[in-house]
């Protein structure tokens, strides 16, 4: 029997109404990342593109690479320089001690407690940063501190008389070594628990000492993970600024309080200087978390 | 004295013994499996020997020498593990050579060395490949050549097959023993897996509980299991228990009925445990110079090449497998049928 009209409708049907549903699905889950995407654009994307411009723009909005030639000059070059030393150092001994502490609660032996008390305060104090934690050095470490207090009456030792102040390199070192140690110990644990007992008995049996496994095996597994751990440190400290600024106000004379200083809009602010001294904080940040990335997929691939 | 003697050794970690009072003499070239279920202390007899665990009693020689206080980078024991452990940051060619560029052997030798052993385990295109570029079996392939490039005095593999899917699995462990054959280092193989210790091994060690149960050739272990654990451990087995009637003709009684074992271990009467093949047991009418059970089918599995039946007497339950032949008719489930056996098939287990 020949079809029917009505059945050849019937049979395309399933077709017709069978497309709709892919594309609803991948709708629906791009919906879901919308106020991602929205935030990202309004508050990320839009002025990092703004200040690009801005950065080769004068205050008339004309082109000029004079902006960017401050760059180079005088107390702008000198605040990269600190920032650079301030967040050098402050990775370097963060990454330092930070895998210390990772190093003796993954493989020391010590109690079984510990690790899991070190872990959820390293999540907790590498988030704390800005005002509050200004304020809590202020308090404690402080010219009338508590601990600086505890220490001239009961140690004998006061701080303050060596030259020591929490107002300089040194003590804005120390204060974001407050989150930097403990963003270091998040990092590397997981690389630290990725160092199999086997690699070492493997060593061992094939007449290795515990200087050849660290040479020749820990050390390369180690280091991907813990530079890029530092690089990270070392971004993080960069970019930070209400720290700097509610420790040391305009005292210390780093890239992120100059910018501020650029945009806040008081008799000496110049907007187009601030967008070319953010252009050359994004331009090493993204050098410096490049590294992390590219450290960091090193590692996945040899542990995969 | 034997090539690795291993005398009243013991390991206890804290209150508990983990291996009990192990005595084992293993001659030079001979391949020796370590068999028993998770937690038989194999794992922790092997890694004592390697020097990885400290033996809490008992000695360990090597080829005459005494290793129990030696660390295991002074043993010269070769070591392959479960999840190869190579070394990641290494090429194929740097896994092979580690032990080699230790021991300071000058670069040339170091080189042929490791062609050699790369030829040997036919991955010589792989050389400057690292670990996560090759596949499981590749990747043991390596830790195997690693272990043996410094020529090593014992070989030690622990369930280095077990992380393998089941084709490769199957080749490479007759890959292990070729080359184990073709180089004669003595070696010791830990597993779980009967199939994989019975198709490898000189001789099978059966561990459980710490304790060896029975060491013999994979034939002994398997025709004549000594205890109830090895009986069951290592196949499918039959277990009835029995009674002695008359032990000098060696008849017996198992739920009522009489069967004759050929040989009693024991002297005296009373309750012996016995073990059966399923492969002994035959669908016949009784024969005579044969046992002969009546039993009722209760359950019948189609496998395809053979057909397990299950089949009770009243307390005992017994199962066993016919070969599959479709000019033969089945029995259903109920249905009552001899079942014929040798007077040599029923093994007398020692008293647990």
């Amino acid at each position: 029997m020949p079809p029917s009209p009505q059945s050849g409708a019937e049979t395309t049907l399933p077709s017709v109404t069978a497309v709709p549903g892919p594309r609803l699905a991948i709708r629906l889950d791009w919906l879901g990342i919308v106020p991602f995407m929205l935030f990202a654009l309004l508050f990320l994307l839009l002025p990092t593109a703004f200040l690009m411009v801005g950065a080769f723009q004068d205050a008339q909005g004309h082109f000029t690479l004079a902006k960017l030639g401050l760059l180079l000059q005088g107390n702008v070059l000198d605040a990269y320089l600190i920032s650079l030393e301030v967040s050098a150092a402050s990775a370097i001994v963060g990454a330092i001690a930070g895998f210390a502490l990772a190093w003796a609660v993954v493989h020391g032996g010590l109690p079984a407690w510990i690790r899991p008390s070190l872990l959820t305060f390293s999540g907790v104090a590498a988030n704390f940063a800005g005002v509050p934690l200004a304020f809590a050095f202020l308090c404690t470490l402080g010219r009338t501190g508590l601990v600086t207090l505890l220490l001239q009456h009961y140690a004998g030792i006061d701080p303050y008389s060596t030259g020591f102040t929490l107002l300089s390199f040194h003590g804005l070192v120390l204060t974001y070594l407050y989150f930097q140690i403990p963003l270091m110990v998040l990092i590397v644990t997981p690389a630290l628990e990725g160092l199999r007992k086997e690699w070492r008995e493997a060593s061992d049996s094939l007449g290795g000492t515990a200087l050849h496994y660290w040479i020749h095996v820990a050390l390369p597994v180690l280091a991907p993970s813990v530079l890029g751990a530092s690089l990270l440190l070392f971004a993080n400290a960069f970019g930070a600024v209400a720290t700097a600024y509610a420790l040391t106000g305009s005292s210390l004379n780093i890239v992120t309080i100059l910018l501020y200083a650029q945009i806040r809009g008081d008799v000496l602010h110049d907007p187009n200087l601030g967008y070319a001294l953010a252009l050359g904080m994004i331009v090493i940040t993204s050098l410096s978390s490049a590294g992390y990335l590219w450290l960091s997929a090193r590692t996945q691939r040899r542990r995969s | 004295m034997a090539f690795l003697d291993i005398a009243h050794v013991g390991k206890t970690f804290g209150a508990a013994s983990v291996v009990n009072d192990v005595n084992l003499a293993i001659e030079k070239g001979e391949f020796v499996t370590l068999l028993g279920p998770s937690g038989c202390g194999k794992t922790t007899l092997l890694r004592m020997i390697a020097g990885f665990e400290s033996a809490s009693s008992g000695s360990i020689h090597i080829d005459g020498h005494d290793v129990t206080l030696q660390r295991a980078r002074q043993r010269r024991v070769g070591m392959v593990f479960q999840s190869y452990a190579l070394f990641p940051t290494m090429t194929v060619a740097d896994n092979i050579a580690y032990g080699l560029k230790i021991a300071r052997e000058p670069k040339s030798a170091i080189a042929e060395r490791v062609e050699q052993m790369m030829k040997l385990i036919r991955l010589s295109q792989h050389a400057q490949h690292y670990p996560w570029q090759l596949s499981g079996g590749q990747q043991q392939r390596v830790a195997l050549a690693r272990a043996l490039a410094s020529s090593p005095r014992l070989l030690l593999l622990d369930e280095p097959l077990s992380a393998l899917d089941a084709k490769i699995r199957v080749a490479l462990r007759d890959e292990i023993r070729a080359l184990q054959r073709k180089l004669g280092i003595t070696t010791l193989f830990v597993t779980h897996d009967q199939e994989e210790a019975l198709s490898l091994s000189d001789r099978v060690v059966v561990m459980n509980e710490g304790r060896i149960e029975q060491v013999g050739t994979p034939f002994e272990i398997y025709n004549f299991p000594r205890t109830r654990f090895v009986a069951s451990f290592v196949g499918t087995l039959n277990i009835l228990n029995s009674r002695v009637l008359d032990e000098a003709s060696g008849l017996v009684e198992v739920d009522g009925q009489t069967v004759t074992v050929a040989r009693l271990r024991r002297s005296g009467h009373g309750e012996r445990t016995l073990a059966l093949r399923p492969e002994a047991v035959v669908l016949e009418s009784p024969l005579a110079g044969r046992n002969s059970l009546m039993a009722t089918i209760e359950e019948v599995n189609f496998l395809g090449s053979v057909v397990r039946l299950r089949a009770r007497l009243q307390e005992t339950v017994l199962s066993f497998d016919i070969f599959n032949d479709p000019g033969q008719t089945l029995p259903q489930r109920g249905s009552r049928v001899a079942l014929g056996f040798s007077h040599d098939n029923l093994l007398e287990l020692e008293a647990s």
